[in-house]
């Protein structure tokens, strides 16, 4: 039986530690090694931030936290009822490129998309979800040093 | 996040402990550039005891790391594992940045 777990608070940088920590302790109880605990949180802190600096502009609104523990897999939803915003419309950026020429920002989206095995957006309701699941494998994706 | 600063043969050791997220990252930018207006032009960084760092924290040291540059200065990091070793890797930091595997080798290298 999946179980589900949410919580809900106004998307201001001051809950961002609370937000984080609560998927944090899910992803624990789910039994996630933990290092790739701290990897969740980034993944997590990246799309909240996300939602707390673009989702309502200049009012206000809120955030819910949904974390689902399923047999083979830990789920993160993250939901607002901001303007539309598909984060996977967003351009990777290139990190290849020397440190003169490399952009100040953009790589939450990327630490998003690298650091979970599958993320989705879907607008519904007038409510954005942004889903991230994090399998129970070990990724066999390696990362070049 | 707590940011402690010490002097090791000459050279500012800056070690962070804690987070460095949305909310923290410009108060470490802060204390970076104080360091670097006193006229400093290495920084090591040591993350040993960092649990993570989101985006905010790597736009602060590529920000940090740009005016440096600019300034014929650099940054050096030491103490990367786990989540922030990770993330380092995916972000391509390994390749702008020189990382040792110790303060000890940092401080050598110079």
């Amino acid at each position: 039986m999946p179980v589900s777990v949410n919580i809900r608070l106004p998307a201001k940088l001051v809950h961002l530690e609370q937000l984080v920590d609560f998927v944090a302790n899910c992803a624990q109880r789910h039994g996630i090694t933990h290092k790739r605990v701290g990897e969740i949180k980034v993944a997590a802190e990246e799309a909240i931030v996300n939602v707390i600096n673009y989702a309502y502009g200049e009012n206000e609104g809120d955030i819910e936290v949904v974390c689902i523990s399923e047999d083979d897999r830990f789920i993160i939803k993250i939901v607002d009822s901001g303007s539309p915003f598909n984060l996977l419309s967003h351009k990777d950026p290139d990190i290849y490129m020397d440190m003169s020429e490399r952009a100040i920002g953009g790589l939450g989206i990327y630490l998003i998309k690298k650091l979970v095995d599958y993320i989705e957006y879907k607008r519904e309701n007038e409510s954005n979800i942004v889903t991230l699941v994090i399998t129970n494998k070990i990724r066999s994706e390696q990362l070049p040093a | 996040m707590d940011i402690n600063t010490k002097k090791e043969k000459g050279i500012p050791v800056v070690s962070v402990k804690g987070r460095i997220d949305a909310v923290t990252a410009p108060e470490f930018e802060k204390s970076l550039s104080e360091i670097i207006t006193s006229g400093e032009k290495t920084v090591l960084i040591n993350l040993e005891n960092l649990e993570y760092i989101s985006s905010a924290g790597l736009r602060s040291i590529l920000a940090t790391a740009k005016r440096l540059k600019s300034e014929n200065g650099k940054m050096l990091f030491t103490g990367l594992k786990g989540p922030v070793e990770e993330v380092f890797k995916i972000s391509g930091f390994y390749s702008i940045f020189t990382i040792f595997e110790s303060e000890g080798a940092a401080l050598g290298s110079i």
